[in-house]
């Protein structure tokens, strides 16, 4: 008898237009397709882009050349060197980071004693020629002059668990 | 009016019969073009995406619609790479093999009552051998590539045609006797009365044949294992590029328009109207006529798109099985079953 029914299910092609009944409903749903360059993804607070380094209210850059960043690093993608400025304090003369070798682990970030080195929600950004992915002290210091409201922001709605 | 009518029937024959071919061949590239327009959008849908919506004109998006003409222009551009282990000649004479038939078969075709190139008696016939003709291309491209990708591709869809050329064969012999002439305009208008005067009915089965193997013949989802990306990259066209790559999509294109305006002339009754005749006589659009047919093949076409969006690809023993074992001995039994319909004069269809 079960036999006989399938013979029968599948001669009148049952299965086929259960399929096709459930594509061609998907057909008429409404598409949640983002049209990116027009519209954008929510970021995440948490989210790892690009490097900034930030300063204190004051001014001061936060980095204290500590080299925890740096021994950190997976990719060994973080280079310092350091001395001690004119007024004593221990401050980097090289802080540079290979965007190629990074791989946005974050562990730079986490274990960072002053939140100085950050990853901040950029995630669009390209080089167009060869050594432009060396981000310098330099750079990182103007992202995060650019960006330092929104780093606060984030840094602040993360603290419960950082 | 009369001064064109006498313009026209002055111009030589030749003349007259290239202006038909061109007017039935530019609307028919324009269906191909858009056609895969419509499949990126509808299957697009299906899965729940918005398909191409950025390439417009004049600056203005228009959905995407001038997305075909970027690509052909693309394609138009790009090189022609001949490998070097290619038979030149071959190589380049597949896709015309190809093409060729796929469009030689639209000069038979009946788009209205007594609109058609060709009134050949013999019209189902010829389609029949020109869709068969199309095999050649596949096999020699397979061939002259000199890949193992290629040959694999151009075996199995060769080996797959043929196949399913049987049942297709078989299912037209059903239309035949129902309709008792192989002229196309004939076997439309064997159809007349309503939707259910239409041979659907009769030969339903036939109709599930002869469409699926359609399906199979033009080599598309769930039939597409001769160009299975997975196993064998893009089957028999590997090596094609630039514009011979596109002659070949264009015939598959081609191909499946033919498919489906066959399935709406000789199933769904054609240019025929759906509503009983006595309603719809003399009303603007609901009469017969050609945007019936339009509408018909458009639906076809629809399920092709609709069929690769839903059906994951067939194994090829698989394929092999339901044409051999499960299509010819159910066209088979329904020729006797039609046949005995037609001496027994059955009401409504036959009589």
């Amino acid at each position: 008898m079960k036999t006989i029914t399938n013979y029968i299910r599948s001669l009148f092609l049952f299965e086929l237009l259960k399929g096709l009944s459930i594509t061609g409903g998907y057909f008429f749903s409404r598409k949640f397709t983002l049209q990116y360059p027009e519209q954008k993804a929510p970021v995440s607070p948490r989210f790892r882009g690009l490097h900034a380094l930030r300063r204190y209210p004051n001014g001061e850059e936060r980095c204290i050349a500590c080299k925890l960043c740096e021994a950190v690093c997976p990719a060994l993608a973080i280079t310092i060197e350091a001395e001690p400025r004119e007024d004593g304090s221990r401050r980097t003369t090289r802080y540079d980071i290979d965007l190629f070798k990074c791989i946005y682990c974050g562990f730079c970030e986490e274990s960072c004693p002053v939140d100085s080195i950050v990853e901040t929600r950029i995630y669009e950004y390209h080089f167009e020629n060869r050594g432009e992915q060396i981000m310098t002290k330099q750079m990182l210091l103007d992202i995060g002059d650019k960006y330092e409201e929104q780093l606060a922001d984030d840094r602040a709605a993360q603290a419960n668990v950082r | 009016m009369d001064a064109v009518i006498a313009l026209w029937t002055e111009l030589p024959v030749v003349i007259q019969i290239v202006m038909k071919i061109v007017a039935i061949m530019l609307p028919l590239m324009l269906l191909v073009a858009y056609y895969t327009y419509a499949e990126r959008k509808i299957i697009g849908y299906m899965q729940v995406r918005m398909g191409p919506n950025r390439v417009g004109f004049f600056g203005m998006r228009l959905w995407g619609l001038g997305q075909p003409i970027a690509d052909a222009v693309k394609l138009m551009f790009k090189e022609i790479i001949i490998p070097t282990g290619a038979s030149k000649t071959l190589f380049l004479i597949a896709p015309m093999l190809t093409i060729g038939p796929a469009l030689a078969a639209w000069a038979v075709f009946p788009f209205d009552a007594g609109l058609v190139l060709a009134d050949v008696n013999a019209g189902l016939l010829y389609i029949l051998a020109m869709t068969s003709l199309g095999v050649y291309g596949v096999i020699i491209a397979g061939w002259a590539s000199n890949s193992k990708y290629a040959f694999l591709g151009s075996i199995r869809s060769a080996a797959q045609i043929i196949s399913y050329e049987i049942a297709m064969g078989f299912a037209l012999v059903g239309v035949l006797v129902a309709a008792g002439s192989l002229n196309l305009g004939d076997i439309v208008n064997a159809q007349q009365g309503s939707v259910f005067h239409w041979f659907w009915l009769p030969l339903l089965p036939l109709f599930l044949v002869y469409f699926i193997s359609g399906v199979a013949e033009t080599n598309r989802a769930p039939f597409d294992v001769a160009e299975g990306e997975s196993e064998i990259v893009a089957g028999f066209h590997v090596e094609y590029s630039g514009m011979t790559f596109a002659v070949f999509f264009l015939a598959e294109y081609a191909n499946m328009i033919l498919i489906s305006a066959l399935s709406a002339l000789m199933f769904m009754g054609g240019w025929l109207s759906p509503l009983p005749q006595n309603w719809v006589d003399g009303v603007f659009l609901l009469d017969d006529g050609f945007q019936w047919l339009l509408l018909k093949t458009f639906a076809f076409m629809f399920l092709f798109l609709w069929f690769r969006a839903t059906f994951p690809r067939y194994r090829y023993d698989q394929i092999m099985r339901l044409g051999w074992k499960v299509f010819i001995p159910i066209t088979i039994v329904w020729i006797v079953v039609v046949s005995v319909m037609r001496v027994a004069e059955m009401p409504w269809w036959f009589n």
